[in-house]
């Protein structure tokens, strides 16, 4: 997608200029182009837009007033977190003001006997898990990409990451979310125990993708830190062996603390980057993460072992210390990176299946490969289900950009018809809104549509994502002097 | 015996819409005086809503309809080595899958085994405008739309009629165990944060009547040697304190007076030793007496027993107010749905 020109009238954006100017400080609002580049995608470039203008606010009050004024004027927001998005979620409005909340960065408070942590939204994943490591106390959720994602973002995004199979995703772990609503007031959704008064708002919050309002402080739970956690590596040579290892280790009674699978591809460009002593022969790679206890460790590394051996395992190898078990995650943990060697471009997919369907999926998957002639390399979250095809492609060639696309279209529908999603941890964005007609009819989007407009009765707050519009958008367009707002 | 009603609750919810006509939703009839308001309308039983549609144990996914007594889903589970993990409230083998959702009632595990809001991966769910939506899906991650599903734990109903949850399941635990130790209150609270902090496997933490107990639960190994360096007494495996604490039967639970509970964190400072019984590790302390507890942090409500036609619930701020009406009016926009069993103006 290429940029479009802003088409607010000039006077508009004047006054806009204006009245932003008097809520932040010079360096906190950015509006010559060049500097805005860096702010034109998120981790998805191949939808990128430039917005009118850049508000990083440094306090709470600062956004709470960019978001009054903008309401009052009617004009857009996009809130963006660290940017580490992968469906243009982020990506901004030409008509709007693009919210960044990376500055509020501050770890506002640590309880290590209530076991949770105050937070502003930009405070990074694992800046969280630092901060609470002198306590003894983690914070669980992991996104591959938790060194530079916000915990703000990982409440838009409802983040998962490895731990998700045994710890749960972000909405397992938060106690409370301070948002603006797109009017700008302040409302504290949860509280100080595990549940709070009327709706579950909270839950609807996490992961709505910055629609129905912007995050300004999060309370998440801390667990202690396991005692120590043993990884598990073992080559397959068949995808289907190694899903039925996954299987065997979850029908044992067995909740792995991580439970990860690269096909032959993705393990090759894992070694070459990481060179962390993957079997280079194998079909299909298993890393099996156990944390707990000393004792429970023991039990249950003896007991994995056990099951991947009887499943044909063709290698086996348990991490001896801390190095050698951050040895052989750097491989996994580089994966995404390491294909990017491997080809100029890489896209992302993110669906979720049935483990049972991986063996199929994954054929299915081949073929494609094989019909769009690109290839692809797959890392996955076993345990869960969640997969993510990394299709290989030159954005320079625009007969690949539409082939890698359609790829990805097919990847997605096909997690659909074997009762997945079309998004396990990254969101629809801008991206799958298509695909939402796969999983849903047009009773559930209708709903979505109207759960939008009971937070956002304007449509003003991060417009046209996460959910495809149907009727009251063409109503809310129609509606003379109204922008278009990307529906 | 399993039984598809959908299509009879579906069309009494359009009858009920084109009159306008307010439907009070029972199932078991376990928590018809307690959890909310009391609420008039037209009775709409989903207690004939029964069975297993789907459970695929190697998934960890069970779905079920709405009116199937819990302790039925329990059984099933058990005989696949697995348990639900929100150890839900069985009520005298009356309460309901549904009525578990609407009300979000888990067991004592919950700071660490989570609530049944947060084990349902998906739910179908009958409208306001009688519309049979399926909301969220059968696979543990999935963020496309909003999470419609879990908003139905705890709306009482409110926002439509629950047909059937999935839910995610567990591994039942290689060896429970548990303790006990006589101590105050107070020392409990301390004990039960400082034993939480630890990365051992408990599971449940409890105090009542001088007695604190903490429940281990897991791999037998870890088990085993966390008993053996916590020492106490052991409970016999027989003991039915969890399930009692669990289906609040215990003794605690029984009389005229009001019962009133308190979600919290776990630092709060208890506000009376008789009449209260602390679980899940401090996060919830329930009190007998005849006023709401003056509390500094947390929300209280009037669980059961005192006047049920006052607002149980704490107050919400005005934009809360707002903002939860305006959900209530796009999933039920006539009001027919339990009206004033969360809130009178709900």
């Amino acid at each position: 997608m290429t940029t479009t020109p802003h088409t607010l009238a000039p006077v508009s954006a004047d006054l806009l200029r204006q009245r932003l100017a008097s809520i932040l400080p010079a360096h906190c609002l950015i509006e010559e182009t060049e500097a805005q580049r860096p702010y034109e995608c998120d981790a998805l470039s191949l939808y990128r837009e430039l917005p009118l203008f850049i508000a990083l606010p440094e306090t709470a009050d600062q956004a709470q007033a960019v978001l009054q004024c903008c309401h009052e004027l009617g004009v857009p927001v996009v809130p963006r977190g660290a940017g580490t998005g992968l469906t243009a979620g982020a990506m901004a409005h030409p008509e709007g003001v693009l919210l960044g909340l990376a500055k509020l960065n501050r770890i506002l408070d640590i309880d290590p006997v209530a076991r949770t942590a105050r937070l502003e939204p930009g405070v990074t994943n694992l800046a969280i898990s630092e901060a609470a490591a002198e306590h003894g106390l983690y914070y669980a959720p992991d996104p591959s990409s938790q060194i530079a994602c916000t915990i703000g973002g990982n409440v838009a995004a409802n983040s998962g990451g490895v731990h998700c199979l045994k710890y749960g995703l972000t909405t397992h772990n938060l106690l409370a979310v301070e948002m603006l609503t797109v009017e700008g007031e302040r409302v504290t959704l949860g509280g100080d125990g595990l549940d709070g008064p009327g709706l579950d708002m909270l839950a609807i919050i996490t992961g709505s993708e910055g629609l129905l309002g912007v995050t300004v402080e999060v309370t998440v739970k801390l667990l202690p830190r396991p005692e120590i956690a043993r990884v598990l590596l073992a080559g397959f040579d068949s995808v289907s062996a190694a899903g039925d290892a996954v299987g065997a280790v979850i029908a044992a009674g067995i909740i792995p603390g991580g439970l990860e699978m690269m096909d032959a591809l993705a393990l090759q460009a894992a070694e070459d980057f990481a060179r962390a002593g993957y079997p280079r022969d194998a079909q299909a790679l298993l890393l099996c993460e156990l944390d707990g206890t000393e004792e429970e460790v023991a039990q249950h590394i003896d007991e994995v072992s056990a099951i991947f051996t009887a499943h044909g395992a063709t290698s086996l190898r348990v991490s001896e210390d801390e190095a050698e078990r951050s040895l052989l995650w750097k491989g996994r943990k580089s994966a995404f990176p390491a294909v990017g060697r491997m080809s100029p471009d890489y896209y992302c997919m993110d669906g979720t299946i049935p483990r049972h369907q991986v063996s199929h999926v994954l054929e299915e998957i081949s073929r494609l490969s094989k019909k769009y002639d690109l290839r692809v390399a797959n890392v996955f979250h076993a345990g869960d289900g969640n997969l993510h095809p990394l299709i290989m492609y030159d954005a320079a060639d625009p007969a690949q950009v539409t082939r890698a696309e359609q790829f990805g279209v097919d990847i997605l529908e096909l997690s659909v018809a074997v009762g997945g999603a079309i998004t396990g941890e990254h969101g629809v964005g801008l991206e799958k809104l298509n695909q939402m007609h796969d999983q849903y009819g047009e009773s559930e989007l209708h709903l979505f549509e109207d759960i939008k407009a009971a937070f956002d009765p304007q449509l003003t707050l991060n417009p046209g994502k996460g959910v495809p519009i149907l009727k009251r958008c063409q109503e809310y367009r129609a509606l003379p002097g109204k922008h278009n707002h990307g529906c | 015996m399993a039984a598809d009603t959908a299509l009879g609750l579906q069309e009494a919810v359009v009858e009920a819409a084109s009159d306008q006509r307010p439907l009070r939703i029972t199932a078991g009839g376990t928590k018809t005086h307690a959890v909310g308001r009391d609420c008039e309308g037209t009775p709409l039983n989903v207690g004939g809503h029964t069975g297993i549609i789907d459970y695929q144990p190697s998934e960890l996914m069970l779905q079920a309809r709405a009116g199937t007594p819990v302790a039925e889903l329990a059984a099933a589970v058990a005989s696949e080595g697995q348990v639900l993990p929100f150890e839900p409230p069985r009520y005298g083998g009356n309460a309901t899958l549904g009525g578990t959702l609407a009300c979000n009632l888990s067991g004592p595990g919950r700071p660490w085994l989570g609530s049944i809001r947060d084990a349902t991966m998906g739910v179908g769910l009958i409208n306001g405008r009688g519309e049979q939506l399926a909301l969220g899906g059968k696979v543990m991650k999935n963020v496309a739309g909003y999470d419609a599903s879990r908003l139905q734990a705890g709306a009482l109903g409110c926002l439509g009629l629950i047909t059937d949850v999935t839910l995610k399941v567990v591994p039942a635990p290689e060896q429970t165990l548990t303790l006990t130790f006589e101590m105050d209150a107070q020392q409990a609270l301390q004990t039960m944060s400082e034993k939480a902090a630890t990365p051992r496997p408990l599971t449940a933490a409890c105090w009542l009547d001088g007695r604190l107990y903490l429940r281990l639960a897991g791999a037998a190994s870890a088990v085993q040697a966390t008993a053996a360096s916590w020492g106490g007494e052991t409970l016999t495996a027989e003991h039915p304190f969890w399930a009692d604490l669990r289906d609040m039967s215990l003794p605690f639970f029984k009389g005229a007076q009001p019962l009133w509970r308190q979600s919290t964190r776990a630092t709060e400072p208890l506000q009376a030793e008789t009449g209260c019984l602390i679980d899940w590790a401090g996060q919830q302390r329930w009190y007998r007496s005849s006023d709401a507890p003056a509390v500094e942090a947390g929300h209280v409500v009037l669980f059961a027993g005192g006047d049920r036609n006052t607002e149980v619930r704490g107050e919400l701020d005005p934009v809360q107010q707002r903002l939860q009406l305006r959900l209530k009016q796009t999933f039920d926009p006539q009001g027919i749905f339990n009206p004033g069993r969360l809130y009178s103006w709900m």
